[in-house]
């Protein structure tokens, strides 16, 4: 069961109180010049994910307290979230040097 | 909200169904996710809820971006994929094998594989049946 705690509200709660909103930070291809985008550019936006295993940046929903979106990050092999922050807030930048099982091998010993 | 349940020949009930709704490679499964299961069976089999638990699985499934597989080529030449079968796939083994020796032998999509090549999440012409598990996910 994930612990999650909404930095908009403050609520902290199970999962089951959110509902999860995949892969965030994803940017929508320019409208300025919706004739000249390629499919490939909208297949990115719309089907193409990450998906690591390992730190990710995810959007999630405060679906039983505030009713707002907002980002975390999450180890998606340990389950540890290491931040929570708003939707307003800078992407932060993930210290990747290390594989989640060797993170998880130091966090034990 | 959905469920499978059969009896196994030691006579264990074996039950399984849903995934979670965000990415985990932890590869233990998640307590939402087993309640959600046992939910919807005991709600058809009232009878099985005074049973015990013994075990529980988890595993990796590969969903797409419209819950149907991706058979066929790929942008990289000798390349073919026959993947994305998600949570089912299982009872699709021997048709989408036969139409992927084809693909391969020829070097082109089956006629029946052609609409699920990787292709068509570039050209819009996605799946909307979830062919994989054949039930409304």
């Amino acid at each position: 069961m994930l612990k999650i705690t909404c930095p908009v509200c403050g609520l902290g709660a199970d999962e089951t109180e959110f509902t999860a909103g995949g892969e965030a930070h994803i940017v929508r291809p320019a409208s300025t010049d919706p004739e000249n985008i390629s499919d490939e550019a909208f297949r990115d936006y719309l089907y193409v994910r990450d998906n690591p295993r390992g730190l990710a940046h995810e959007l999630w929903l405060c679906a039983r307290g505030c009713g707002k979106w907002f980002h975390a990050v999450r180890d998606t092999y340990s389950h540890e979230f290491k931040m929570f922050y708003k939707l307003s807030d800078p992407k932060p930048q993930l210290n990747l040097t290390k594989k989640p099982r060797a993170r998880a091998k130091a966090a034990k010993s | 909200m959905h469920g499978y349940i059969s009896q196994s020949d030691k006579g264990e009930l074996v039950i399984g169904g849903g995934a979670d709704s965000y990415l985990n490679y932890s590869q233990r499964g998640s307590l939402p996710a087993i309640e959600h299961t046992v939910t919807a069976l005991v709600e058809l089999f009232p009878a099985i809820s005074r049973l015990k638990m013994m075990r529980q699985w988890g595993g990796i499934v590969d969903m797409t971006g419209d819950r149907s597989p991706i058979i066929g080529l790929t942008p990289v030449e000798g390349l073919f994929v026959n993947c994305g079968w998600g949570t089912g796939g299982f009872k699709s083994i021997p048709g989408s094998g036969f139409v992927f020796a084809d693909t391969i032998a020829n070097d082109r999509p089956h006629p029946i594989a052609e609409p699920f090549g990787l292709d068509r999440f570039t050209t819009g012409a996605v799946i909307d049946e979830s062919v994989a598990a054949a039930v409304a996910h």
